[in-house]
């Protein structure tokens, strides 16, 4: 696919460029022809939504509501482009910083908080969601979405022809995961079993503090053809772009073409985590850089050009992206401590007779607290 | 109604305890809204932006930049409803009760009615002066301008105090805001104007005193002191607060007391204000036969928990009579110590040098298997030998004994087999020769056994070498060896003879593989050129560490010491 594309100078797939100028593309042009303006408008609405939603949650974890945060900020057209091009009965498998993925697929991005609250190990149902738990070990689940996506191969929902049967997998990692021998592995297994599973890799130049140059010599879409996977490398902040190579990615994948790499060129505007200090590593001139090439800025510039992004509209999103900051305020303060045998709760999906002796162990431990008179569930914090 | 909502530092990171309050980028009277920067703090990963988790008006702020605060304590006051009413006060009461009930009473069983009563008092004072003090008490502003002026030696400082006192005040009573505010007021007008006269009010005032941070040293000094009963001290470095209520202020000390023991740990522990003590089961079953009240030990575990040690710690305090007199109860070791009820025994805590010197013996005795080789030797040419040192002038400031002689043969024996020179390090799992000698050399002294070494005594000549062990010894016996002086010993030479000892089986200074005891130097029959003669003959002893050290080479090291005391001359040879 890359081989085809017209590159931008840095050998990106574009389609809007970062002033919002429409750039043809003889192959991917077709596949967003049918987003019109209202089309436009939900991925701008999406972005600015999640956006919202990342500046929230940091805020709330610097104010000692959550434990810790994984800003996405700066990477919601990768994510927001790569989500909208997904079917619902396709599954997605994110590390820990999807966001805008996990709104797209329509989990409450307030449950999302549960897990950085740490009062949940997950906070949302998989299976209803085609969505994931997040995973914070790097790379790992790359191997359990190129497990998955073998298992849709072995249940017929590969390559049958209909288009409300086929199913494939989109895993998400970034960078840094790249180097990880549990990718590698996951390449390795998707390409000789010609798994339906789109690798997705928000290249978003930082893994923590480490630059992409110390992971790689090469660009990272350039590993997909050692492993016999396709690639390609598109600029992660071009929402079109990203819809497109990702539509492209899971088209082939679901009628049984096989795994292929996409490498999403974008930037971590915010820190790793709130744990984390990029100034300490990064200078502000790179971070200006990449501010001029801003998500947002780039659809609603194109957006005004098309004289399509009226004032009324925007001021809709702004205050729709305020309430939905204040709901979350609102529910991430609410959100009690879970009673701690609930940790039980999901360890087996059916009764399990030695995690029951475990819980009921436990439970009377926690009972012995109480003989001064008071129950330990108080409040929380 | 105005609704003052305190701030706690959060854990910016994960697992971060603390912080350091960098700028703030708002003043007492700001309007704030929710996420605007409201701080910058510096954690031990980075800088940080807090932004503020409510909108309103900053009613105080409680932590002064360059203050490092524990997480969790409170670091600004917002009034989240500037424009309301206040209250009917009633709710107010049992806020206070609750509060000033937990914080003076809950936390110090024996002065628990006494706390309640006296925080009752303190709210019926407070009452009054809400009732004289009702327009100003609307509005703090006002209050804290109003101290500023009656302390103009301090304007700024009084001001914010001021503020921060009629503030606090109302977070600490939890009740109304009307009478939070007087309550404030009336602190403020105890302290500034008859400092620790009132009789009731100091159990309030001094537990907010402790808290008084913010307003800082020049307001404190004045005795203006904020009120919070029940939120202990938020400032572990502010030790120079005066207490206002100094003749009274038992139940408040007892409160911060009791709340975190030390101020350093009192800003953790306080926040929590935990109703009840928290421990673990096993504890709580000691704490029973004991027949301690867990909610009467200080905690010291982490997240203010009640550890074993704690409950065993305030058994023991329990239990403590004083010295009973009996013949020799003025002996120096037993000046800590306290007398069992029957007055047969003494239990003196275990510290300082017998510590040390009791955790070094475990250590070495349980980790490094010891062998002991004996040797008995004719010294009666090293006898010649210091004698003929002593009367040379080279040697005349010096103290020149046996022991600097098989000091000297020590080394040389060092020199001849390296490998004893060396120090197990289990941790990495190698072995660690070293191309030096610290000579250690084991001392009793009034503090208890030492063991400070001569620095690379390899290189010392041995008029250098009596030199340092003279110095050595000299500084032992002052009691003023400095942890330095005992650090990275290579080999030790403990001098048992002194006691009139003929040998003993020594314990390996840790660290080392091997240890010299020097035995008593005796004129005894001895078989010298076939004849029964009498000779200065000792016995030595050498301990080493078997897992370094095989049994050939400790008796080889033993065997070189001996050669060169039975005749010095072989030290030419061998050095």
């Amino acid at each position: 696919m890359s081989q085809t594309s017209p590159p931008t100078d840095d050998g990106l797939v574009q389609l809007l460029t970062p002033t919002g100028e429409r750039v043809p593309h003889p192959d991917l042009d077709a596949r967003v022809a049918h987003l019109d303006a209202d089309g436009l408008r939900a991925l701008y609405r999406d972005m600015v939504l999640v956006r919202r939603f990342d500046t929230e949650a940091t805020s709330l974890q610097r104010q000692g509501e959550l434990a810790l945060f994984a800003q996405g900020l700066g990477q919601e057209a990768a994510q927001i482009g790569s989500a909208h091009a997904m079917t619902p009965h396709d599954h997605v498998f994110p590390s820990y910083r999807e966001h805008g993925v996990a709104h797209v697929r329509g989990v409450d991005l307030a449950q999302v908080l549960r897990l950085f609250r740490g009062i949940d190990h997950g906070g949302w149902d998989p299976v209803a969601h085609g969505f994931h738990l997040y995973t914070l070990v790097i790379g790992s689940h790359t191997l359990h979405a190129t497990g998955y996506a073998m298992g849709l191969q072995r249940d017929g929902l590969v390559g049958t022809g209909d288009p409300e049967r086929d199913a494939a997998v989109v895993v998400y990692f970034g960078d840094g995961a790249t180097s990880q021998g549990d990718v590698n592995e996951a390449l390795v297994f998707a390409a000789v079993n010609n798994a339906p599973v789109v690798f997705f890799c928000q290249n978003n130049q930082w893994a923590i503090s480490e630059p992409t140059t110390k992971q790689a010599r090469v660009p990272l879409a350039d590993r997909g053809p050692g492993f016999g996977v396709p690639s390609v490398r598109v600029d992660g902040n071009d929402v079109l772009a990203t819809y497109a190579v990702t539509q492209q990615a899971l088209e082939r994948a679901r009628t049984g073409g096989g795994p292929t790499f996409i490498e999403a060129f974008t930037y971590r505007m915010g820190a790793h985590t709130t744990s984390d200090d990029p100034t300490r590593y990064r200078t502000s001139a790179e971070e200006e850089y990449w501010r001029r090439r801003d998500p947002i800025d780039r659809l609603r510039l194109h957006l005004e050009e098309l004289g399509e992004l009226s004032a009324e509209f925007v001021e809709q999103v702004a205050d729709e992206a305020d309430a939905l900051g204040e709901r979350i305020r609102t529910e991430v303060r609410a959100m009690g401590r879970p009673s701690s045998a609930s940790m039980f709760e999901h360890v087996y999906a059916t009764p399990h007779s030695v995690v029951e002796g475990e819980r009921a162990w436990f439970e009377r431990y926690e009972a012995s607290f109480t003989d001064a008179g008071q129950s330990r569930e108080g409040s929380h914090r | 109604m105005p609704t003052y909502q305190q701030f706690p530092l959060p854990d910016a990171g994960e697992g971060l305890t603390e912080a350091e309050i960098v700028a703030w980028h708002v003043a007492v009277g700001d309007a704030v809204e929710v996420n605007q920067t409201i701080v910058e703090i510096e954690t031990a990963k980075s800088l940080v932006d807090l932004p503020s988790p409510w909108t309103g008006i900053v009613s105080a702020i409680l932590v002064e930049p360059g203050q490092t605060v524990d997480v969790g304590t409170p670091i600004i006051e917002i009034d989240t409803d500037p424009t309301g009413e206040a209250p009917a006060p009633a709710t107010g009461h049992g806020g206070a009760i609750e509060h000033g009930h937990r914080g003076g009473g809950d936390r110090h069983a024996g002065v628990e009615p006494g706390g309640a009563d006296e925080v009752a008092a303190v709210r019926e004072q407070a009452e009054a002066a809400r009732r004289t003090a009702q327009v100003q008490a609307h509005e703090e502003h006002a209050a804290g301008l109003d101290r500023g002026t009656t302390a103009p030696g301090s304007r700024t400082a009084g001001r914010r105090s001021g503020d921060a006192t009629a503030s606090r005040a109302a977070a600490g009573l939890g009740g109304t805001p009307a009478e939070r505010t007087s309550a404030g007021l009336t602190s403020g007008a105890t302290g500034g104007g008859t400092t620790g006269t009132s009789g009731s009010a100091p159990a309030v005032t001094s537990a907010g005193g402790a808290t008084t941070s913010a307003g800082g040293t020049d307001a404190a000094g004045e005795g203006r002191q904020a009120v919070l009963v029940g939120y202990g001290l938020a400032d572990p470095g502010a030790t120079r607060r005066p207490r206002g209520g100094a003749p009274s202020a038992g139940t408040a000390g007892a409160t911060a007391t009791a709340a975190g023991g030390v101020p350093g740990q009192a800003a953790s522990a306080a926040p929590r204000a935990a109703a009840h003590a928290l421990a673990k089961p096993p504890v709580r079953k000691l704490a029973r036969e004991l027949g301690v009240d867990l909610d009467s030990v200080t905690p010291t575990g982490p997240g203010g928990i009640v550890t074993r040690e704690d409950v065993l710690a305030h058994a023991a305090q329990a239990e403590a009579r004083t010295l009973a007199t009996y013949p020799g109860d003025d002996k120096p070791w037993l000046a800590s110590g306290t007398v069992s009820p029957d007055g047969r025994q003494t239990r003196v805590p275990v510290k300082s040098v017998r510590k040390r010197t009791a955790e070094a013996m475990v250590t070495s005795a349980f980790t490094a298997p010891h062998v002991t080789v004996f040797h008995t030797v004719d010294v009666t040419r090293t006898m010649r030998l210091v004698e003929r040192l002593r009367a040379d002038k080279e040697f005349a400031d010096v103290r020149v004994t046996p022991l600097l002689i098989a000091a000297k043969a020590l080394m040389l024996a060092v020199r001849r087999h390296p490998e004893i020179n060396a120090s197990w390090d289990d941790a990495a799992q190698e072995i660690v020769y070293k191309h030096y000698i610290n000579l250690g050399i084991a001392a009793a002294t009034p503090r208890g056994l030492v063991v400070p070494n001569v620095k690379d005594a390899h290189r010392l000549s041995l008029l250098e070498l009596a030199r340092g062990l003279g110095e050595l010894t000299a500084t032992a016996r002052a009691g003023r060896t400095s942890p330095s002086d005992m650090a990275d010993g290579t080999i030790t030479i403990t001098n048992v003879g002194v006691f009139g000892i003929d040998t003993g089986t020594p314990i390996l200074n840790p660290g080392e593989a091997a240890i010299l005891a020097f035995g008593a130097i005796r004129l005894q029959p001895w078989v010298h050129k076939g004849k029964v003669k009498p000779r200065h003959v000792t016995q030595l002893a050498l301990s080493f560490d078997h897992r370094l050290v095989d049994g050939e080479l400790g008796a080889r090291v033993l065997a070189d010491v001996a050669s060169v005391l039975a005749d010095p001359a072989q030290g030419l040879v061998w050095g």
